[in-house]
C-alpha cells in the first residue's frame, strides 16, 4: 500500500515528506517504547506511536523506517520536522488513538511484523 | 577512517547525532544495508545510554576494510553489576529517560545483539567503556 493511501484511511495530516507519498508500506508496528522499535530487523515498516519527540525520529532514522504516524492527536515540532526531512521520513499527525489507527490499517491490509 | 564525537550527559536533543553521522558515512562505504542498520542501532542505543546515565562521553569510530570498531567511553557513575545490567528488563533509568521512549532495560542486550563482538567494562564512580565490532566481511 502506498503511504498516500494510508493517509486517506486514517484521515491523517501529512506534516512533511509530501514528495514521498508514493512509497510502498508493507508492515506496521505500534509502540511508544523506542527500545522495542530498535529491536526490529524488518524493512518497509510504518511506525504508529504516541511518543512525539526527537527520539522517535532518530529511532526511525536508525531503523530504516520511512513513515511515522503520530496518533492520539500528538503534534510534531519544528526540530522533529527538520530531522525527518534530513532522513526522508514522512510524518503524519492523526487524531485517533493508536488502537483505532492500527485497527483501520490492519483491516486495510497492512501486515503485522509478528 | 577515524572519527570522534562528544556526547553530553542529560542532553537528549543531541542523542543520535553520532549514529546519524555514522549512518551517512556507512551508506557510502558498505553495500549490505543490514550491517549498516545493525551498527547504527547499536551505536544509537549506546549514545542514549550515555545521555541517560553519564556526565559526558566520547565516541571513537575506526572503519577498516574488514571491520568497524566503535568505542563509547563515558565519565559517570559506572555500572556496579554488569551481569545484572545486561539482563533484559533491568533498568535504573529516570522518569525523564522513560518519557523519551527508553529505559526499559533493553539497551545493552540490543547493543550486544546488533554487534559481532561486544566488550563492556566499568569502574563505579569513574565511568564505563563499551567496545563493539561489526565485521564487514563474513567468514
Amino acid at each position: 500500500m502506498k503511504i498516500r493511501d494510508v493517509v486517506g484511511i486514517i484521515e491523517g495530516d501529512v506534516v512533511c515528506g509530501h514528495e514521498l507519498l508514493d512509497k510502498e508500506i508493507l508492515r506496521g508496528f505500534a509502540s511508544d517504547l523506542m527500545s522495542d522499535v530498535l529491536t526490529l530487523d524488518t524493512d518497509d515498516v510504518l511506525l504508529i506511536t504516541g511518543l512525539s519527540n526527537t527520539q522517535s525520529i532518530r529511532t526511525a532514522e536508525m531503523s530504516d523506517i520511512n513513515c511515522i504516524i503520530f496518533a492520539r492527536n500528538k503534534k510534531v515540532n519544528q526540530e522533529m520536522i527538520n530531522l525527518a526531512k534530513e532522513s526522508n521520513i514522512v510524518l503524519i499527525e492523526c487524531e485517533s488513538s493508536v488502537f483505532k489507527t492500527s485497527g483501520k490499517l490492519y483491516n486495510a491490509g497492512i501486515k503485522p511484523i509478528f | 577512517m577515524y572519527f570522534e564525537f562528544d556526547i553530553e550527559g542529560g542532553d537528549f536533543s543531541k542523542a543520535g547525532y553520532a549514529s546519524s553521522q555514522l549512518k551517512k558515512i556507512l551508506k557510502q562505504l558498505v553495500g549490505d544495508h543490514k550491517i549498516v542498520k545493525r551498527t547504527v542501532v547499536a551505536l544509537y542505543e549506546a549514545e542514549v545510554n550515555v545521555v541517560a546515565h553519564a556526565f559526558s562521553g566520547k565516541v571513537i569510530i575506526n572503519i577498516d576494510t574488514d571491520k568497524i570498531e566503535i568505542q563509547v567511553n563515558d565519565k559517570g557513575p559506572g555500572i556496579s553489576d554488569i551481569q545484572l545490567a545486561m539482563k533484559e528488563g533491568y533498568s535504573t533509568a529516570s522518569e525523564k529517560v522513560r518519557e523519551m521512549g527508553f529505559g526499559a532495560g533493553m539497551g545493552l542486550s540490543n547493543i550486544k545483539n546488533n554487534s559481532d563482538e561486544f566488550y563492556l567494562s566499568s569502574e563505579v564512580g569513574l565511568g564505563t567503556k563499551l567496545t563493539i565490532i561489526a565485521y564487514l566481511v563474513k567468514e
